[in-house]
Formats: C-alpha cells, sequence, structure tokens
C-alpha cells in the first residue's frame, strides 16, 4: 500500500485535524461495519468536564443536592491531583453526544475519537439492551422537559419540598427499574401510551386502595379478600408512582421521572465489561490501521501504547493498586481472544467453542455485541487461555466457616467454576438485593410489605435498609414492612425483620 | 456523519446550582464549621476562603445493599500460588480478599467529607441573618465621587478611545457589502474569458470582457479600507460611588488583669467584628488602641501580643480615640464603629470621667459595643456603661462573655438584623 503523509506529526491540535482524523477514522470504521449514530464533538475544558461528570455525565440534567456533593468530591480530588479526568465522555443519544477535553494531545483526541465516537456510539445503537430499553432519539428532549419540569415543582411547591421527595425517589432508584418486561414496539408505541393513559384513569378511579365503601353485612369479607397486587411488583418506583394514596400528581411525575433515567442508566450497568471492551478494541485496531495507511507516525503510536496499557492495566489481588477486576482488561482482553479464537483457534479453543473457531471474526464479533450482556458474553466467550493470562482464582467466602477457601484456580477443573462464578458477579441481581412488593394491606392500614429473597443466604445491610424504609414510608404515606426471607422447598422463612415507623417492640415481630 | 463544536466558551458553571443546594442543605454543619475555624484566623486576613469539614455519615445517601454474611464467591486476578482447596483465614476490614461488590459501599469508616468553600461563601455563612445597625446614615449622605464605568459605544469620542475590534469590524463588513455584486460579476466575467477560446475571431468579446474586469477592480479597489464612519468609540459614563468606608476602633485593655486567655477572646471577637465591616464596606481601617493607665495606639501584633502591666484608667482610651476622629477620620466621611474589651476593672475616680468622654464619641460614631469578658458578675466599668446604654440603645450595647464559647452567640445577638 502506497503510504500517505502523517496527518499530524505535533501533540497540538487545531480543528482541520480533528476533522481529518474524525473523516479518515470513519472511513475505516465504515470497513468494519461499525454502525454507528451521527456524532456530535463537543471540546470541553476540564470544568466543563466536572460538571459533565456530577450530573451523571447528561448534559442536562435537573438539581439537586447530591450531584452538589459529587462535583465538590470531584473537584477536590482533581484539584489535589488524586484523581486525573477522563479524556471523554460519551452520551447515548442520537446524536451521539461525545466531549473530549481541550487539555488532551491530539494523539489522545485521535485515540478518543476512535474510542468513543465509533466504539461506544456504535455499541450504543446495535446492542439489545440499548435498543430495548433506551431511546437515543429523545433522551435529551426528555431530560430537558424534566429539569424543566422539577424547576416548576420547585418554584410552586418549595426547594424543600421537592428535594425530599428527590431523595426519597434515588434511594429507590436501583429498585426503580424494569427487568424483564420488555416495551411496546415503536410502530403502535403512540397507541398503546394512549391506551395507557386511559388505563391509568380509569384504574385510579376504581384504585384499589381507596376501596373503601364497607362490605354489606352477611359478605364474608375475609374469603373475598383480593390479594393487591396480584403478584409481586419488582419496580418499587413504579408501583409508587401507580399506588401509593397519598402522593400529588405532581409528585408521581417526579417519581416517573426518576425512574424514567434509572431504566435509561440501566443497561449501562448491565455492559460495563463488554461496552468498554469493544470500545477500546476499536480504538486499538482503528488506530493500527490508521498507522498502516501512513496516516500517523511512530512517535504517535508509542503515545497512543501508553495510555493503551495504563488503560487496560491490571494489578493482582495483593497489590496495592487493585480495585478490583479491572473491566478495560477483562472486555479488551475477552474481545481481542475472539479475534484470536476465530482467526488462529487451538486446539483447545476448537474443543471450547466450537461453533466458533475459524468462524470469520469480524462477523463473530458484532454479532457478541449485539446480542449479550456482561453476565452472558462471560459465560458464552470466556476462554481458559484468558483465564491463564490473567491467572483468575475464585475465592469462596461463607459465613458458616471462619476461614476463606480457593474455590478454584485456572486450571483445566477450574474453568468451567471460575467463568460460572465470574458471569454470575456482573449479574446485576447478584449486586442489587432482589426486593420486591409482596403485600398491600388494602382493607386495615393500609401498610406495605416488601420482601427481601436471600440470594446464598446473603443478608441485607441493616444500617442504610432502615434509611432506605424511611424513604419509602415517606412516598408510601403509611406504614412499611420489609422481610427479608429464604425461600426452599416453596417455603420462606423470615430472617431480618425491618419496619418503619419502628415497631415498638421489634423483638415481638421477629420470627 | 459528524459535527465538530466547540463548547470551551459556553457556561463552566454548570453545577453551580447543585453545590448551592448542597450548601444549602448542610448549612447547619457549615455554619458550625465556620464559627470553629474561627479560632485560628488572624485579625486581617480575609482573602482565604475555609476548608469545611462535614462527617461523612451525614451526607450519606442510602440504597438497599448487602451486609457481610452469606455464601459470596469472588473472581480475583493475578493468582501466583493458591491451588484449588487452600485455606486462609479470612482478612479483617474491607481489604484483601474479604472486600467484595457489598462491603466497599457501605461508608463506614470513611473520613469526614472536606471541601474548600470561598471566602464569600465563608463569610455568608458567618453573618447569615446579621446587619450593621444605622448602616444606612451616612451612605444616604451627599455624594461627592465618581467611578467610570463602560456604557457601550458611540460614533464620537477621543482617539484614545477607539474601538479597534468594532472599527475594523464595521470597516469589513462595509466593504463586503459595497464590493459583492462588483465582485461577484468579475467572477462571472472572469470564467466567461476563461471559457473563451484563445483565437481571432474571440478577440473583440475577450476585448470587451477585459475592459469590464479591469474597470470592476479599478472601482474594487476605491473602496476604502477604513473609512470615517467605520470608526467606533468606547463610551464611558460617569456613576456616583456610594460613599464607603469605615473605621473600627478596637479598644482593649492591656492592664495585669487581662491574661492572655481573656486577650484571645477579645481577639476572636474582633476577628468577627472585622470581617462584618469588611463585608458591608469597600475600605475598611483598623485602629487598635490599648490601654493600662494611659492609651497608646499600636499595631495589631502589638496589640494582642505585648506584654503590659499596671492599673487601668479606661477614660484614656476613649479621649485618644476621640483625638484620632477628629485627627483622621471626618464624621462627614467615615461610618465609626467602636468595640472596646475588658474584664471590667477601671479606678472608681475615672468613671465620670469615662461617662464623659463617651457621650462625646456616641453622636460620631455609628454603633459602639463593649464586651465584658470576665467570669464574676458585674465590674465597675460595666455599671458605668449601664447607663450610657440606657440613654443610648440604639448606638451602645453590652454583652458579657465567659468563654469562647459565647463569643459567636454575643457576636449575633449584638448585630443581629432588626425585624422591625
Amino acid at each position: 500500500m502506497k503510504k500517505r503523509k502523517p496527518i499530524c506529526t505535533s501533540s497540538d491540535w487545531n480543528f482541520e485535524i480533528l476533522q481529518d482524523y474524525e473523516r479518515e477514522i470513519a472511513r475505516i470504521a465504515e470497513k468494519f461495519k461499525l454502525d454507528t449514530y451521527p456524532n456530535q464533538i463537543e471540546i470541553i475544558n476540564s470544568e466543563q468536564m466536572m460538571d459533565a461528570y456530577a450530573s451523571a455525565g447528561m448534559p442536562v440534567n435537573y438539581h439537586h443536592w447530591s450531584f452538589g456533593k459529587h462535583f465538590i468530591n470531584i473537584e477536590n480530588n482533581y484539584r489535589r491531583g488524586y484523581m486525573g479526568l477522563a479524556y471523554e465522555i460519551v452520551i447515548n443519544s442520537n446524536p451521539c453526544i461525545a466531549y473530549l477535553m481541550e487539555e488532551n494531545t491530539s494523539t489522545m483526541q485521535a485515540l478518543v475519537i476512535a474510542h468513543a465516537c465509533f466504539g461506544h456510539n456504535s455499541f450504543f445503537k446495535n446492542n439489545y439492551l440499548f435498543r430495548t430499553w433506551t431511546d437515543a432519539g429523545s433522551i435529551i428532549d426528555y431530560l430537558v422537559f424534566a429539569k424543566n419540569f422539577i424547576s416548576e415543582c420547585e418554584e410552586r411547591y418549595g426547594t424543600d419540598e421537592v428535594e425530599v421527595l428527590l431523595d426519597s425517589c434515588h434511594a429507590l432508584m436501583n429498585q426503580g427499574v424494569d427487568r424483564y418486561k420488555r416495551p411496546y414496539p415503536i410502530s403502535v408505541e403512540e397507541e398503546k401510551r394512549r391506551q395507557r393513559e386511559r388505563e391509568e384513569i380509569l384504574q385510579q378511579q376504581v384504585n384499589e386502595l381507596w376501596k373503601t365503601i364497607p362490605v354489606k353485612a352477611g359478605d364474608d369479607a375475609k374469603d373475598k379478600t383480593v390479594r393487591f397486587p396480584k403478584e409481586p411488583q419488582e419496580n418499587l418506583l413504579y408501583f409508587i408512582e401507580k399506588n401509593a394514596p397519598l402522593l400529588e400528581p405532581w409528585q408521581r411525575e417526579i417519581v416517573r421521572i426518576v425512574r424514567k433515567v434509572a431504566q435509561y442508566m440501566y443497561p449501562q450497568r448491565q455492559t460495563k465489561i463488554m461496552n468498554e471492551g469493544w470500545a477500546c478494541f476499536w480504538h486499538f485496531h482503528i488506530l493500527h490501521e490508521l498507522y498502516r495507511e501512513g496516516l500517523v507516525n511512530d512517535g504517535f503510536m508509542l503515545e497512543f501504547f501508553q495510555h493503551h496499557t495504563n488503560v487496560i492495566y491490571q494489578p493482582s489481588f495483593d497489590s496495592p493498586h487493585f480495585n478490583g477486576l479491572n473491566p478495560y482488561t477483562l472486555g479488551f482482553g475477552m474481545m481481542q481472544d475472539l479475534k484470536r479464537i476465530c482467526e488462529n483457534p487451538t486446539a483447545e479453543d476448537k474443543r471450547w467453542f466450537p461453533d466458533i473457531a475459524g468462524s470469520p471474526w469480524l462477523d463473530t464479533l458484532h454479532f457478541a455485541m449485539r446480542d449479550f450482556k456482561d453476565e452472558s458474553f462471560i459465560l458464552q466467550f470466556l476462554s481458559p487461555r484468558l483465564i491463564r493470562e490473567l491467572k483468575l482464582f475464585a475465592v469462596l467466602d461463607d459465613e458458616q466457616h471462619d476461614y476463606l477457601e480457593v474455590a478454584a484456580i485456572h486450571d483445566e477443573d477450574g474453568y468451567q467454576a471460575i467463568r460460572e462464578t465470574l458471569a454470575e458477579s456482573y449479574n446485576i441481581s447478584q449486586h442489587d438485593p432482589n426486593i420486591q412488593v409482596y403485600s398491600v394491606n388494602v382493607r386495615g392500614d393500609r401498610s406495605l410489605t416488601l420482601r427481601h429473597e436471600q440470594h446464598n443466604g446473603r443478608p441485607l445491610e441493616p444500617e442504610s435498609t432502615t434509611e432506605v424504609l424511611k424513604h419509602l414510608h415517606r412516598l408510601w404515606g403509611f406504614d412499611v414492612h420489609l422481610q427479608s426471607v429464604v425461600s426452599s422447598l416453596g417455603k420462606a422463612t423470615v430472617k431480618q425483620h425491618y419496619d418503619c415507623p419502628e415497631a415498638s417492640d421489634p423483638e415481638d415481630d421477629l420470627i | 456523519m459528524s459535527f465538530l463544536i466547540d463548547r470551551r466558551q459556553s457556561s463552566k458553571q454548570k453545577s453551580l446550582v447543585n453545590r448551592q443546594r448542597f450548601m444549602r442543605r448542610y448549612r447547619k454543619q457549615i455554619r458550625q464549621a465556620v464559627a470553629e475555624n474561627l479560632r485560628a484566623r488572624s485579625i486581617t486576613n480575609t482573602q482565604s476562603g475555609e476548608k469545611i469539614s462535614i462527617p461523612a455519615r451525614d451526607l450519606r445517601e442510602p440504597i438497599f445493599h448487602h451486609g457481610r454474611g452469606g455464601r459470596v464467591t469472588r473472581v480475583f486476578p493475578g493468582n501466583e500460588k493458591f491451588v484449588s482447596g487452600d485455606r486462609f483465614p479470612r482478612p479483617q476490614g474491607g481489604g484483601g480478599g474479604g472486600g467484595g461488590p457489598g462491603s466497599s459501599d457501605s461508608g463506614e469508616g470513611m473520613d469526614d467529607f472536606v471541601f474548600q468553600i470561598s471566602q464569600q461563601e465563608f463569610l455568608d455563612a458567618l453573618f447569615e441573618d446579621m446587619e450593621l445597625p444605622n448602616l444606612t446614615k451616612r451612605q444616604l449622605s451627599g455624594v461627592e465621587e465618581f467611578k467610570r464605568v463602560k456604557a457601550g459605544f458611540s460614533r464620537e469620542g477621543t482617539p484614545s478611545n477607539i474601538s479597534i475590534i468594532r472599527s475594523m469590524r464595521s470597516a469589513t463588513a462595509r466593504r463586503i457589502a459595497l464590493g459583492a455584486s462588483k465582485r461577484r460579476e468579475l467572477r462571472e466575467l472572469e470564467e466567461q474569458l476563461a471559457a473563451l477560446p484563445d483565437s481571432e475571431d474571440t478577440l473583440p468579446a475577450r476585448k470587451k470582457l477585459e475592459e469590464r474586469i479591469d474597470q470592476l477592480r479599478e472601482q474594487l479597489a476605491r473602496i476604502p479600507f477604513l473609512d470615517d464612519f467605520d470608526i467606533q468609540y468606547h463610551r464611558h459614563s460617569k456613576e456616583p460611588l456610594p460613599r464607603s468606608k469605615a473605621v473600627m476602633f478596637c479598644l482593649m485593655d492591656v492592664s495585669g488583669s487581662m491574661d492572655q486567655a481573656t486577650k484571645d477572646l477579645a481577639k476572636r471577637f474582633f476577628i468577627l467584628l472585622y470581617l462584618f465591616l469588611s463585608r458591608n464596606y469597600e475600605k475598611t481601617d483598623v485602629v487598635f488602641i490599648r490601654h493600662h493607665t494611659s492609651a497608646k495606639e499600636v499595631d495589631e501584633e502589638e496589640f494582642f501580643y505585648s506584654r503590659e502591666t499596671g492599673g487601668t484608667v479606661v477614660s484614656s482610651a476613649l479621649e485618644l480615640m476621640n483625638t484620632i476622629i477628629e485627627a483622621r477620620y471626618p464624621v462627614s466621611e467615615w461610618n465609626i464603629y467602636g468595640a472596646q474589651a475588658s474584664d471590667g476593672d477601671n479606678w472608681p475616680e475615672d468613671a465620670q470621667r469615662c461617662v464623659t468622654q463617651i457621650s462625646r464619641l456616641l453622636p460620631l460614631t455609628q454603633y459602639y459595643a463593649y464586651i465584658e469578658i470576665t467570669d464574676q458578675g458585674d465590674k465597675p466599668l460595666w455599671e458605668t456603661y449601664l447607663d450610657i446604654q440606657q440613654h443610648h440603645p440604639e448606638s451602645f450595647a453590652m454583652q458579657h462573655i465567659k468563654g469562647p464559647e459565647d463569643i459567636y452567640p454575643v457576636f449575633h445577638e449584638l448585630f443581629r438584623k432588626q425585624t422591625t
């Protein structure tokens, strides 16, 4: 191939250089079939970057003290040099907004454009979770609406009133997402929305909770008591929004806003490894392609390698720098490994991955990116070779024993166990306790009962649970109970019991 | 399809509102921290902000999460020595192998949340709901000083005020506007000319085109680069400057009965007063007068830290204050505040002279505050001043201070916002 002139040989950048890089990277990305939203690349300075950090990466967001706290924290750490700022922030929107720091060198800008504007962007557009759960085209509009609505409420009902409501909603944010129910197809969405609205109005009129008209004598109320809700509800915020007896309409709308934001963020929490892995894989390959064509020089590549290796550095568990598994390392490692399995499969790979060993790598990678989340991606594609490279081992921590036990290491017997354990640890329901609305005492004191299903005997952390229940109590308006249960053979045993307001003698309630 | 946008010039302060929300929410803690931080400050240090520390547990945002216990298996990288089945004791604390996703975000063991507030925020927190009594009196009186402020642009002015950017911008606009049609025609003709083949029969046509082109070029060249009416000038206007100068007199008894601890208490009171005044006035002078049997004007260092002994004649200080006001601080220009700290001792014979002096002083001052630092009952000076206070309740105030914890409340009491 005829070598071309490098786009830029100094570390300073200007807008022409950025445009050149962007054009060339876009051309290469197209060659690799990266399907992206249009890019909106915004150059910002470090202070604006801290702003972007503090509002959860959103370009617009409503006001809340917790964002202020977050901002102060970042500012402190940054000013004292405890942390650097990210080189970019990218937002799952259409057009896809990417913030680039002005302090970046020209090499960094090229790296970041490849990483964010083509790596993350194509992931947002194509991964099934994002396609199902987020609507990139309207998120910015929705956030603008939310911000305006909330500041209107602040004017009308007072900042404090809104603030405590948001506090309560934030406490339940992780329990405010739908996990399994798929939304309606886009084509009939408008129709369905209207229908839902009608349903809501109807539902309000016959709200179960308000049916307090005394039944006629002779009817045996007990036999007829309908369980409410009929089935346990996992989306606490949705349940509150629709059923909390005492909330005003504007309060319901705010609950809804927090719920929507939580739902929008939910896919990102589930695809950290894949998303970063995909983006790193592509900046790595796109920049190599630029080098092959002579568009960047050796100096560029040396600087790039330094940043790249920093990003994917994985300290060992006993290193003072160890802070969990680095998602960039694991993600990039797995993506690279997938390509290798496709191109140069070993006998071991053929045994473990009979269906993809030797297949066209680009198609396989696109398939892996589209149809998996972290948990299933690891379960499907983590290879013994990568386990060996990272020297992964599993440790069992059982409260029954006063020691820890190494459950599996990177050997023939351990590969499967490590793969399963690691995949399981990226299952969000491992992180977030499984808490559902169990029942509402409709005829009595209107108290709300939640149930926490213990998994592997893991209890709730009592202090914060008590605090969150206070928030829930504020939203619900009546007594709130939480039972932490262990189910076996269809029988539930209550292990922990929380009440808000606290029962006069909590000992009595312990079972 | 991509767009590049330069946002560097857009607002940086997106998080300002959130920061203010945060400050508002933790107002109580911040005020407490501010009051504590006062101890360490020098009296005239108003430049720096302050470090505020709030217990981290106050700012927690609780969520449901798992506690310790149950069966958890975690995967770690970098195994060098373990084989499956190895057992080792559970590490204590969050670190090492025991730290998992659940235990790190419980927030326990976290240090205080420390952050920096600006000087403005510091003073806001300190002097919330306080005001200077009689502040308006002299600000309303005759205004004599003026300040030059920018007030847009004008077509007339002196050459030194030419706004180069504005002038060049309008010159460019004029040149573009005047030459646009000619340039367009020129471009068209040039294209036509280039299109004509270079042969004999097109010669007349080419000649005609060339003539017209030359004519246009000449006309374009005649458009002046800079014309008279392009020039714009900065406009300034005079704005009356409200007078806001204050002088604060710090009077302190340094006789043998005042020990260092008492002086420290007085110092803290003076710091507060200084900060408060400098917030309300553009310029604040401080005059330190210390006295035992005779009074002397000194600098800050000497005022607080030099040792003296001897008896106490309060009127000497008041007399010196009167003299200094006469000599340096004409009442028509300055807002005068007096603050006196003492342990309350005074020679009995001096009482009458004190009353005379202070009666001369009070009409000159905006406010005169006396604090008595003692843990005993009313001392002679208190008795003397009590009478004065009854006659001048609007400009004279007195309070007891027993210990450091009283200073801020007493100060707060002296300068409380008058709600009437």
